[in-house]
């Protein structure tokens, strides 16, 4: 085959060093590689973050054994950047650039993305921004505490925030991390529409691709205006003009715009590749078809759009007009629609499968279930009548990280525990995969339950200390606090099993064959790990849908994409 | 590669090439970032009551910009041209492109001059909500344009060495017809509106 020589000549004939294979790599698989581990380096952080505020408000003022005592400002850069690091450091690499890096040529049947060079300027830029997150934290004055949402005038003027330094360097790592994710888009953009294996229709390509791929056009359509507000807010802080200063004639509240108008589609950019690393692995441990490929792939595209609309019912109490609220309100509860209908889906899916209850089969499980409470709390959120009260509450909280937690923590324990074989060679642990999983999901409800309790009666977020506030410290409080933080250190303790279980695996596990699951997609048609260049022999052709399992009339229960028929 | 059955499979041909897909996707999502500038500054002039520009603000130069606006129209025509000629024989897009790209050099030098003129009458970066936005969204763009001409010169060198792709040439022309085609944008919404 024709392209096949091009590929091979194109990619085997350099001796690689240590440098070039491991640091300076083109290839899509070590650029996923370095996403992944660079993102779980981050989730560490972030975690270890989210244990010391926690400590500190379920003991106020105890040393904090591995930190020391947490002082108010410390607090508030601890929650500040524990969100953006989960969100911008840790839910954004690991979902879209690993998985998307390592899967998207796999999954199409190409030998490396179309602008491989491009790719790996997109993982530096990545790193920098987070070398300078890091460096934000340890500058005098300390790491940017005006919140992970940075509404001016406390993030744009150092006598509120207190952070002079700190607020712009982490507006400049926000800044650098767009532009990774930007020409890390781009790539996955043009490379699934122009680079699929021969015979791969539209209608062909696997779930998580698609997510993946719309999730990328989201983030490219929401991020300019951010971009913009960011500058705005730079400026403001570096320059000393009044963007968001009413005292000369800006607008604090514009911000607010510019950042949800990214920020509520930047949920759903997050959600699909969860979603669709979902569907796959549900589709292999049923072994069943997805059920209305279609259907849900339109749906899909539809809440993209939707997702553009939605973004003021963050801003109900900012003082936005009533009636612009109603709007809001309106689209808010329309997006629940699709979002429940992709859940039937998946159930349908189930229905009637044959269902092998697998490790990552428990987390695609476990990501529905837990997501689901995410979903329906938010529909209270969303109507601006009930949002006036809960706003700022923890029953926000508790709604978010029902959303963000089965989406980044869930999601990426799915798609890692899947495709470890494909990228390791190896087979994990399942004994300690599911032990791992059941001590991190049942912990995880414990902390966040009570917290929804909390906010329903009227605990606001971003406090420091609740013994100042004596109707806030009543004792059965201080228990649930208490509850939370304890299942927190539990569930982060649990963390250890998963590493161990991951890097032991790595290295000493039992050798995985090309096709560990007796999957249909093309990944599983090449070695595990896959080559430089994927597919040395020849790239694959495709000749059916990627979900053909349980087939009637076939021996086998599964067609893989690349058998004629 | 032999087939049992079944048509043989067509090698993908790319509806569009992947340079100029990929520049339309970054397009995009500066079309975006200008909407947040744009639209940013709509709203704020829409809370100032009327009063616009603010007091001791200067007032644009709308009619020198109206010339300058239509140098740069000019610069995206001959572009365009050097296209047309490009798809007869490639040496013959050297002329139309060179003159493209005097007219784009041109359009940021004279704005370059009128930025320092506005300097002049008391409109910068930090005297009002109006100097702000002027030279961050004229300044946006300006970097743009500046990009934009040092890719089509890049392009021009490369077309005299004889190693300019179309795929190449393509996308650097897309990139030049979204900075030609913003400009009116920005002339009516902020030196017009």
């Amino acid at each position: 085959m024709a392209t096949a020589d091009i590929t091979t000549d194109a990619h085997h004939h350099h001796e690689q060093t240590f440098w070039s294979k491991y640091v300076f790599s083109t290839d899509h698989k070590m650029i996923a590689m370095q996403y992944m581990f660079t993102g779980m380096f981050m989730a560490a952080i972030g975690g270890f973050m989210a244990y010391v505020f926690r400590m500190q408000l379920a003991f106020p003022g105890m040393e904090v054994p591995l930190f020391g005592l947490v002082g108010p400002n410390d607090y508030n850069a601890l929650i500040t950047n524990h969100g953006t690091i989960m969100i911008f450091w840790v839910a954004m690499p690991v979902l879209i650039a690993a998985f998307g890096n390592f899967l998207i040529p796999l999954m199409i049947g190409c030998d490396d993305m179309v602008f491989p060079k491009i790719n790996r300027l997109s993982y530096q830029i990545f790193l920098l921004s987070a070398v300078i997150l890091l460096i934000s934290l340890a500058v005098p004055g300390g790491g940017f505490a005006g919140a992970w949402t940075a509404y001016p005038p406390l993030s744009a003027q150092a006598q509120y925030s207190g952070t002079a330094l700190g607020s712009t360097l982490w507006l400049v790592a926000v800044a650098l991390e767009f532009v990774a994710f930007l020409l890390g888009g781009i790539n996955f953009v043009t490379t699934a529409m122009n680079s699929r294996a021969p015979g791969m229709k539209m209608y062909d390509i696997p779930m998580v691709i698609w997510m993946i791929v719309i999730a990328s056009v989201l983030f490219m359509a929401s991020v300019g205006p951010l971009i913009a507000g960011a500058i705005m807010l730079f400026m403001d802080q570096v320059v000393g003009t009044g963007f968001y200063d009413p005292a000369r004639g800006g607008d604090p509240v514009l911000w607010q715009h510019l950042f949800w108008f990214f920020g509520h589609p930047e949920v759903y950019v997050v959600l699909l590749p969860a979603l669709g690393i979902t569907a796959d692995i549900m589709c292999v441990f049923a072994r069943k078809k997805l059920f209305a490929y279609r259907t849900a792939l339109w749906t899909v595209f539809g809440t993209g759009i939707l997702s553009f609309t939605v973004w003021a019912h963050h801003q109900f109490v900012a003082g936005i007009d009533p009636r612009m609220a109603h709007i809001f309100t309106v689209t808010t509860l329309l997006i629940s629609i699709p979002i429940a209908e992709l859940c039937f889906i998946y159930i349908a899916t189930l229905y009637g499968g044959s269902i092998t209850l697998s490790t990552p089969m428990l987390w695609a499980l476990a990501f529905v279930a837990e997501f689901l409470i995410g979903g329906v709390t938010g529909i209270f959120l969303g109507a601006s009548g009930a949002d006036i009260y809960f706003h700022d509450t923890y029953f926000v909280l508790a709604h978010f990280h029902y959303t963000f937690f089965p989406i980044a923590i869930i999601g990426t324990f799915a798609g890692i525990t899947m495709w470890f074989p494909k990228m390791f060679g190896r087979y994990m642990s399942e004994f300690w995969g599911k032990v791992h999983f059941w001590g991190t999901v049942i912990p995880f409800n414990i902390i966040f339950i009570p917290l929804f309790f909390l906010g329903t009666i009227g605990q606001h977020r971003r406090i420091y200390d609740y013994t100042n506030f004596p109707e806030l410290s009543l004792p059965w409080m201080q228990d649930l606090r208490q509850l939370a933080t304890v299942a927190l250190i539990v569930m982060l303790l649990f963390q250890f099993i998963f590493l161990i279980n991951m890097f032991y695996s790595m290295f000493r596990g039992k050798k995985a064959p090309k096709n560990p699951w007796r999957a249909n997609t093309l990944e599983w048609t090449t070695e595990s790990p896959p080559p430089h260049g994927n597919w040395p022999e020849g790239l694959p052709e495709v000749y059916r849908g990627p979900y053909e399992y349980s087939t009637p009339g076939r021996d086998e229960d599964y067609w893989p994409q690349n058998v004629p028929s | 590669m032999l087939r049992i059955g079944g048509a043989p499979v067509p090698a993908r041909e790319p509806l569009v090439s992947s340079a100029v897909l990929a520049t339309l996707i970054f397009i995009a999502a500066e079309v975006m970032l200008f909407s947040g500038f744009i639209s940013g500054f709509a709203i704020l002039k829409a809370g100032s009551a009327g009063v616009w520009p603010p007091p001791g603000q200067p007032r644009l130069p709308v009619e020198s910009t109206a010339f300058n606006t239509a140098a740069l129209l000019m610069s995206g025509v001959f572009a365009f041209l050097s296209a047309r000629a490009w798809a007869r024989e490639p040496a013959a897009a050297a002329t139309p492109l060179r003159i493209s790209i005097a007219l784009g050099v041109f359009f940021v030098l004279f704005q370059g001059w009128e930025w320092v003129q506005l300097v002049g009458e008391g409109l910068t970066l930090t005297s009002s909500t109006h100097g702000s936005f002027f030279y961050l969204i004229v300044g946006a763009h300006a970097m743009h344009a500046v990009v934009a001409v040092l890719f089509l010169a890049a392009a021009g060198v490369s077309l005299s060495r004889g190693t300019l792709t179309s795929e190449r040439f393509a996308a650097t022309r897309v990139f030049w017809y979204f900075v030609v085609g913003l400009w009116p944008v920005i002339y009516v919404q902020v030196y017009l509106a």
